[in-house]
């Protein structure tokens, strides 16, 4: 029962008053911001960090988590009462969700959905008390050939598998990386790209760079685009789904928590694609598919069983490998490393509270959404009335004067302004800002582990291909760089590109 | 075949009905029965229609230089930084590594995505973000010596008022509050020690 005894340790952590309130405060501010078109969870996350400052880590990663997974709940909302997805990963539910609300099931629609999210998510935290540990004891071994080459996998497969052009998004790779190496270097102490500026000497901080690209740039964005206040729909009734209902949902939230588990894993995975995955698999798998877009349960119990099965399991390379597999988890990487914390292998065994505290309070967190999200359903409705016009210079100010709060100094508010600039010129140019994050994040580790690893290879680039895993992993970064290219060149001229699968036109929303 | 791709598939801003293509002259809304039986095809075409208007090809020739540019930059900085070998590298050599692969990126897509049509016109209403981000240049230039309070005021006010389109009443009344509760957060509750004027 060793392996046990942690894990119960981090309830211990979890039931801590402070760190119940802030998963309290995390998932009822994920559930709002779900409500709430405009600001997505990496945004809202983004935003807040300035906040984890004075918390300890535990607590800080709880909040952040619950934000994140709360909003897969609350997207569902306006999903199904009004036909207007809050987040990128409620999309599908729309199609089946809002004609079951016309059909007066609206209730049903949002019973089946936090039900589908709370067994969803609780499966997925099993798998993932389950998975990481042993995950993590295996990448023990990984030296920096194998973080190099890991590193360089995990930025190529979200830059190729996020929805915009991937050459863009792969440029937008390269300027995180760029910009990472702002500051002293770290072998030489030499200086690079400061432009003798003393305020970039040490680099540029990650805290401004995620406020201002996710969160300014997306008010920015945001602000172009009509602002109107939502109708408030009509009251819903009746939330708890009937024995039949859930009985045909069953098969869907079943494979629907499997399918998330295990998308959500994946680099460039995660609750979006999750959520699409889960719907084709839910139609094609049905005896009569063209009940779907007609109000099906399983249209909507499916894909939001996925959304939050993924939301949960992409925490397992993140804190197993210290690898984020998308933009929201390398939000938490950096508010890791804010606190001091290092996520990667050896955190299971170094830091066990931390791990398991963050791990167990999800449960918590999901139990609570349940309760939100059922019986309390009608408040998050009414938030609706709330306007974009006036929460818009509410999240601005909020951004900059947290800002401030940071280092308590005006060139990181003046950094966070010129870093919305840049984040909203690139989505209005249709470069995906969830790359150059990322690829943000990971520069430092990826530059040190390549020359460490060029360094034991005497110079000899070959030496990556004479590790297995390393050459694997390498072996994988080609195949997914190249093929794509080869398979569109094999295309071309044999099919029109008159089709297209609605799935490819879902940006995600950050 | 390159995707459509950068569809606001989520329409920020919470219209409840389909709104007019941002962009002005909208055609008359279908009436409501027709929209309400829309299936997943047609809903997410209609999505796909209310997106701002695709940028042409001169946008994306523009951005691909911009890349270009900042490249070559970087690779004549990172190359005067000093190179040094594989086996000795010298501080240059990773930024140079990201810089070449910067600038064959922005000639790919310089030459093959000039028909992307991923990226949106800036319209009528791209006025919107450059107003706020005047208010917020101006606030950053004023918070050091007068303060965030009238600052911040004044932010609230021009996005509610101008940018948001709300009656004057809410805007003051709801400014005046937001103003307060910062103070009241910020200065009283946090003491920090953001700049403030009272």
């Amino acid at each position: 029962m060793d392996f046990l005894n942690p894990v119960i340790n981090g309830f211990a952590v979890v039931l801590e008053p402070s760190n119940l309130l802030y998963c309290l405060i995390g998932v009822v501010i994920g559930m709002l911001i779900g409500v709430l078109p405009g600001l997505g969870p990496a945004a809202t996350i983004a935003i807040l960090l300035p906040l984890t400052y004075n918390v300890e880590p535990v607590t800080a990663i709880i909040m952040l988590a619950g934000i994140f997974y709360g909003a897969q709940y609350g997207g569902t909302i306006t999903s199904v009462l009004l036909r207007l997805p809050g987040e990128a990963s409620s999309v599908v539910t729309v199609f089946d969700g809002y004609q079951m609300a016309k059909q007066g099931k609206a209730g049903t629609a949002l019973g089946l959905a936090s039900i589908g999210s709370f067994i969803g998510g609780t499966a997925s935290i099993i798998g993932l008390t389950f998975l990481a540990p042993v995950v993590a004891s295996f990448a023990l071994d990984f030296g920096p050939a194998e973080y190099s080459a890991l590193a360089l996998l995990g930025i190529l497969l979200v830059a190729t598998i996020s929805n915009g052009a991937k050459t863009k998004a792969l440029i937008a790779a390269a300027v995180g990386l760029l910009l990472a190496t702002v500051g002293r270097d770290i072998f030489t102490g030499e200086s690079r790209f400061t432009f003798g500026n003393l305020e970039l000497a040490d680099g540029i901080d990650f805290v401004p760079i995620a406020m201002g690209i996710f969160g300014l740039g997306e008010i920015l964005y945001n602000l172009e685009e009509r602002h109107r206040a939502a109708k408030a729909p009509s009251k819903v009734t009746n939330v708890w789904p009937s024995r039949t209902d859930l009985k045909q949902a069953s098969g869907a939230i079943a494979r629907g928590s499997v399918l998330g588990f295990f998308l959500g894993i994946l680099p460039g995975g995660g609750a979006t694609i999750a959520s699409m995955a889960s719907y084709a698999m839910e139609k094609k798998r049905a005896k009569q598919p063209e009940r779907f877009g007609k109000g099906a349960p399983e249209g909507v119990a499916g894909p939001e069983t996925a959304n939050n099965a993924a939301a949960t399991s992409s925490f397992i390379p993140l804190l197993t490998l210290g690898i984020p597999a998308n933009a929201t988890m390398a939000l938490m990487f950096g508010a890791l490393l804010i606190q001091g914390v290092t996520p990667g292998p050896q955190l299971v065994e170094q830091d066990p509270e931390l791990f398991w505290g963050v791990v167990n309070s999800m449960y918590i967190g999901n139990i609570l959404l349940l309760i939100m999200s059922l019986p309390l359903v009608g408040i998050f409705v009414k938030i609706l009335r709330v306007r974009a016009a006036i929460l818009a210079p509410v999240t601005a100010l909020i951004t900059l004067l947290g800002a401030y709060t940071i280092n308590n100094s005006m060139f990181d508010v003046t950094l966070v302004v010129v870093f919305g600039i840049v984040g909203y010129l690139m989505k209005k140019f249709g470069f995906e800002p969830g790359p150059l994050v990322l690829a943000f994040v990971l520069g430092s580790l990826l530059e040190s582990s390549l020359r460490r690893s060029l360094l034991v290879f005497g110079g000899d680039p070959t030496g990556f291909f004479t590790r297995p895993i390393s050459a694997t992993l390498l072996i994988v970064f080609v195949l997914v760089a190249v093929l794509p290219g080869i398979r569109s060149m094999l295309a071309k001229g044999t099919t029109a590109p008159s089709e297209q699968p609605i799935t490819t036109k879902i940006k995600e929303k950050v | 075949m390159i995707p459509v791709s950068s569809s606001p598939a989520v329409p920020a801003g919470g219209g409840s009905r389909p709104a007019a293509p941002s962009g002005g002259d909208a055609p008359e809304a279908p009436d409501e029965d027709l929209l309400e039986d829309l299936t997943p095809e047609q809903l997410a075409a209609q999505w796909e229609d209310e997106k701002p208007p695709a940028a042409g090809a001169l946008a994306n020739a523009a951005s691909s230089l911009v890349v270009l540019g900042v490249g070559t930059g970087a690779l004549v900085l990172s190359v005067a930084m000093g190179l040094g070998t594989p086996a000795a590298p010298e501080p240059g050599l990773w930024p140079f590594m990201i810089s070449c692969v910067m600038v064959v990126l922005g000639l790919f897509q310089l030459i093959i995505g000039r028909h992307n049509r991923d990226a949106e016109k800036f319209t009528r209403m791209s006025s919107a973000p450059l107003t706020g981000l005047v208010t917020l240049a101006a606030m950053v230039a004023l918070m050091p010596a007068i303060g965030f309070e009238l600052p911040a005021l004044a932010l609230c006010v021009i996005w509610m008022r101008f940018l948001g389109g709300e009656t004057w009443l809410t805007t003051v009344l709801v400014s005046a509050i937001v103003v307060a509760a910062f103070y009241g957060i910020f200065v009283l509750a946090l003491n920090t020690s953001i700049p403030h004027l009272f």
